[in-house]
């Protein structure tokens, strides 16, 4: 894997010696994150996020396993037993706040690590493989979130399920049916709760084997960079650990600094009131909306409000919402530009930003009622959504005039200065 | 052949949306409620903010507003009377409290098996005021009072908003219009989202209750007693968290320093 000036483990110790002759995990560590990955030496800020994804996965495993040592996963007690934790569990609270916040943290760092990919190109040749498989992640991470957010059972669980499971019954003919044997029943009710808890238990661990494919894949090509240029020889990489952990390590710091200030003194600033009642079939809430992290893709399905072409507006909703994420797996083909990052990109450059204003509008437009400006304002913003993906990426790929590359990665860094020989490399 | 399909793809939901979007739209109705809605609403009490702490006079005071005016048809039922220690009752006001409760406890006659009632222990949790949500209804004009542990968790605006619902009673203006005019068995209350509220005013006069600790029991101190009363209900572990969040911020403060200086030293012989 990787490049040919890669460092190779070389255990000191006699019991590592041993281990590695028998097992040569450490020797799998050591080249997928320590010094034996070789990762090119200009890495920004932007690239913490995936390393910032993977421990936010980590805290929603052993958070959530403790969590679910307490829950109960029936209808009936659902509701008090998530308050028993917040009340009688030592620290449960904590840890019932840090789950439900970690949640949130782990979407926001995942989309950022999302439009980073986009920015630079991470997400064209060779590592088309890289992306696809962090789309599914992305796909199995909105599914885990969703049950995760059903199971304390107050009014949004409830009316979030209804809402969500009834995307399946927009299918014709088989809709319906599809939707009684998702929930096991009519309505919401036990047996999706169980269901729901069940598979909430068992995706993250899911997740984790497809971050290990997502990694296995990245270490094929090695990291991208703020360039998109290739890495041409050893000088333009550093070995991974120390020069990343290190970087990681402080990134991991603000990340938790974040997260501390959510859990410890906003809680449920990016919850909802609503999932404080109990859920009640019989009792709409006045605005259902999911968490913060699904509203673009709510706003989607908001967006068409009219039936066209003999299919039902919910219908089209429901196509549109699945076909927003579902494109992304297209991507490396529709964007045919030979160079990747966007610093050299000027036409594509300005698209990008306009698509990051294009999912805040949306973002808000999702969290808004049903009533005007707000979904002409969804509807434009749904438009723009999928004409960038689907029609401006692939004619500005075609016709834009990219800026000159660097010749290296070194060549960028350094600006043309010369740069000290590494000690190891000085000619004696 | 992936981009003319993606082409034609991306035509038809960009067509389908600009039909929705040129779609003229049913005229609103005015939203009539608006003008008389009190929406925002504020009530600083010392459990605000990183370092906020519970008054734990103001929630005794609160509690004692419970006691006397709310539990006559709200339950807690998420609170027991242990709880109450942690607002500064001793264990045997805690007993007393719990053994000269208004409702008793459902029990089985141990000799007979037959339903009965006892008297409250500390270890159970508040009695609700009525048998079952029927009992409820059928007791206040089929209105369901709400269970108030959490309450303030469990509404926009919080508790800001439950000292504003007790403190804006009053008689409907004159200009309201007659379809927001309160039916017979509900009161006008401009806080409450549709204007007319099924409890009647639970707070009305000063002096309804008589504090242990010489307060003045005016109807807003009440109320701000009881909704400081219901933060703590709600959010018990409040003071814990403020707490452990503060010893957590100034660790991880001064372990991201450390990592930042970490990396500017690993990294400071490599431009990059």
């Amino acid at each position: 894997m990787s490049f040919p000036w890669a460092e190779h483990y070389a255990p000191k110790h006699p019991l590592m010696r041993w281990v590695d002759e028998k097992l040569p995990l450490p020797r799998l560590v050591y080249n997928a994150v320590g010094a034996g990955y070789p990762v090119p030496r200009n890495l920004n800020y932007w690239w913490n996020f995936g390393v910032l994804a993977g421990l936010a996965l980590v805290v929603q495993i052993v958070t959530g396993i403790i969590l679910a040592m307490h829950y109960a996963a029936n209808a009936g007690i659902a509701f008090v037993s998530v308050e028993q934790i917040m009340r009688d569990v030592n620290s449960g609270w904590m840890l019932r706040y840090a789950h439900s916040n970690g949640a949130s943290m782990f979407l926001a760092v995942v989309y950022i690590h999302i439009f980073r990919g986009l920015y630079y190109g991470s997400y064209k040749a060779p590592r088309e493989m890289v992306w696809l498989l962090g789309v599914v992640i992305f796909l199995l991470m909105m599914a885990t979130a969703f049950m995760g957010y059903v199971l304390p059972w107050g009014q949004m669980s409830f009316w979030g399920a209804q809402v969500i499971t009834g995307f399946f019954s927009a299918i014709p003919l088989v809709g319906e049916p599809i939707r009684e044997l998702l929930l096991g029943g009519f309505a919401p009710d036990n047996a999706a709760l169980n269901r729901f808890f069940s598979l909430h238990y068992l995706l993250p661990f899911v997740i984790a084997g497809v971050i290990i494919l997502h990694i296995w894949a990245l270490h094929i090509p090695g990291s991208n960079n703020p360039t998109g240029v290739d890495v041409k020889g050893p000088q333009d990489t550093v070995p991974f650990h120390p020069y990343y952990t290190s970087k990681d390590g402080m990134g991991a710091g603000v990340f938790f600094l974040i997260f501390a200030l959510l859990v410890f003194f906003a809680p449920n600033l990016l919850g909802h009131p609503d999932n404080y009642i109990p859920a009640n079939p019989l009792s709409t809430p006045a605005h259902i909306v999911p968490e913060w992290y699904f509203l673009p893709f709510y706003a989607i399905l908001k967006a068409f409000t009219v039936n066209f072409l003999w299919i039902p507006a919910k219908l089209w909703g429901v196509m549109a919402m699945f076909g927003s994420i579902l494109l992304l797996f297209f991507l490396p083909w529709l964007d045919k530009s030979p160079v990747r990052s966007s610093r050299y990109r000027p036409v594509y450059k300005w698209f990008f930003w306009a698509l990051v204003a294009d999912v805040v509008v949306l973002w808000y437009a999702g969290g808004s009622p049903a009533e005007e400006p707000y979904v002409r304002l969804g509807q434009f913003a749904a438009a723009y959504y999928f004409a960038h993906f689907l029609i401006i990426l692939p004619i500005v790929s075609a016709l834009e005039k990219p800026l000159p590359l660097p010749n290296s990665i070194t060549e960028a860094v350094l600006g043309g200065e010369d740069e000290a020989a590494p000690i190891g490399l000085q000619q004696a | 052949m992936v981009r003319p399909i993606a082409f034609l793809v991306g035509c038809v939901f960009v067509f389908a949306l600009v039909i929705a979007f040129v779609m003229p739209r049913e005229k609103a109705e005015p939203n009539l409620v608006e003008k008389y809605h009190i929406e925002h609403v504020e009530l600083p009490l010392a459990s605000d903010g990183p370092f906020g702490k519970f008054d734990r006079q103001q929630l005794q005071r609160g509690f004692q507003v419970y006691k006397e005016v709310c539990s006559a048809c709200h339950s807690l039922h998420l609170v027991a009377f242990r709880d109450l220690e942690a607002i500064g009752f001793t264990k045997p006001e805690v007993k007393a409290i719990a053994k000269n409760w208004a409702t008793e406890v459902p029990d089985v006659n141990p000799d007979t098996g037959e339903p009965a009632t006892r008297k409250a222990i500390p270890s159970d949790y508040f009695p609700a005021p009525y048998a079952n949500e029927v009992a409820a209804r059928a007791a206040n004009n089929n209105a369901l009072p709400p269970d108030l542990s959490l309450i303030t968790k469990a509404r926009h605006g919080g508790a800001p908003y439950v000292h504003a619902l007790l403190t804006h009673y009053k008689e409907p203006p004159a200009d309201l219009p007659a379809s927001l005019k309160p039916p017979v068995g509900l009161h006008y209350n401009p806080v409450f989202a549709n204007l007319n509220i099924a409890m009647p005013p639970p707070l009305v006069a000063d002096g309804q209750v008589t504090y242990a600790d010489g307060t003045k029991a005016t109807v807003d101190q009440m109320a701000t007693d009881v909704a400081a009363f219901l933060v703590w209900t709600a959010e018990p572990k409040l003071e814990n968290r403020h707490r452990t969040g503060i010893a957590v911020v100034i660790f991880l403060l001064i372990a991201t320093v450390l990592a930042y200086l970490s990396y500017r030293n690993i990294w400071a012989d490599k431009k990059h």
